[in-house]
């Protein structure tokens, strides 16, 4: 049983004194173990979230406006993770760990100056691109494939940053970041079920989008 | 078969293509997809949006990052 000096961290002390106290030297061997022990726990850590620098800065990039945005607040993630690294429990999501810091620090700084939401008719965006690029070409309906090709790389980028930050934040972990439903909705702390009709909303904002895209 | 007849669908159709079905889910939306037109050329269709989004929208993290998130370590609380 420890000592209640040992308990104070004065294990040491009690030696030079010449208590003699048995227990005194393996405790301060053992502090000194769980201190390396620790140390290891870190490294990994550290070693353990970087490997997944790329793929938090793949979904800050497409949560935020611009690329000096995204660096920035996937800095101020890996500053926070590192100080808190304790709280990270071994075994678990670290991805997702990550994110959550990510995406809370994102919500933190105001982004919430949000455009109104857009009366736009959802429904009809619902129906499929090439059935409005047929009507709109008064062509047969295209092939599915081609239609998606028609679409540039810029304008993927543009109909996501213009979701709804609600809409945009549950489309890019799912279909960016890979993320299930379940982690999702820890992530960001909503129900599963507003997961998922965000992510259908969001997705249906996005065809409208690209709809109008293909058809312009 | 209309794509109204298919609305009730569309949620089995988004899990189907996220991958967060049942098994059970998964055998009925296998089995509607077989036999729904309609459904099929919407799950390709979904399918490759999906995948083009996921192509599309990734970039490369810049270089200089990396160094730069690695002098963060050793910051304690």
């Amino acid at each position: 049983m420890r000592n209640t000096r040992a308990l104070h961290g004065v294990a040491g002390v009690v030696t030079t004194i010449g208590y003699g106290s048995p227990v005194s030297e393996p405790e301060a061997a053992t502090e000194a173990r769980e201190i390396a022990a620790g140390a290891r726990d870190r490294v990994r850590f550290e070693e353990e979230a970087l490997a997944l620098a790329d793929q938090v800065d793949r979904v800050a990039r497409r949560l935020v406006g611009s690329r000096e945005e995204a660096e920035d607040l996937v800095q101020e993630t890996y500053a926070r993770a590192f100080r808190s690294w304790r709280s990270y429990t071994p075994g678990t999501n670290l991805r997702a760990w990550l994110l959550r810091i990510l995406t809370n620090l994102n919500i933190d700084r105001g982004r919430r100056v949000q455009r109104a939401p857009e009366m736009q008719p959802l429904e009809e965006a619902d129906y499929y691109l090439a059935n409005k690029v047929a009507e709109s070409q008064g062509e047969q309906a295209l092939d599915q494939e081609q239609v998606v090709e028609r679409l540039s790389q810029d304008s993927i980028v543009d109909a996501l940053s213009s979701l709804q930050h609600d809409f945009r934040d549950v489309v890019v972990l799912v279909d960016i970041g890979d993320f299930t439903y379940a982690d999702a909705a820890q992530i960001l702390d909503i129900p599963i079920g507003t997961v998922m009709s965000r992510l259908h909303r969001g997705r249906r904002q996005l065809k409208a989008r690209l709809a109008e895209e293909a058809t312009a | 078969m209309s794509h109204e007849d298919c609305e009730k669908c569309e949620e089995l159709l988004q899990g189907f293509l996220d991958r967060e079905l049942t098994p059970g889910e998964v055998v009925l939306a296998e089995s509607h997809l077989d036999g729904c037109d309609y459904c099929r050329r919407r799950y390709k269709f979904e399918d490759s949006l999906r995948r083009y989004v996921k192509l599309s929208a990734v970039e490369r993290m810049p270089p200089g990052l990396i160094e730069k998130l690695a002098q963060l370590r050793g910051i304690e609380m």
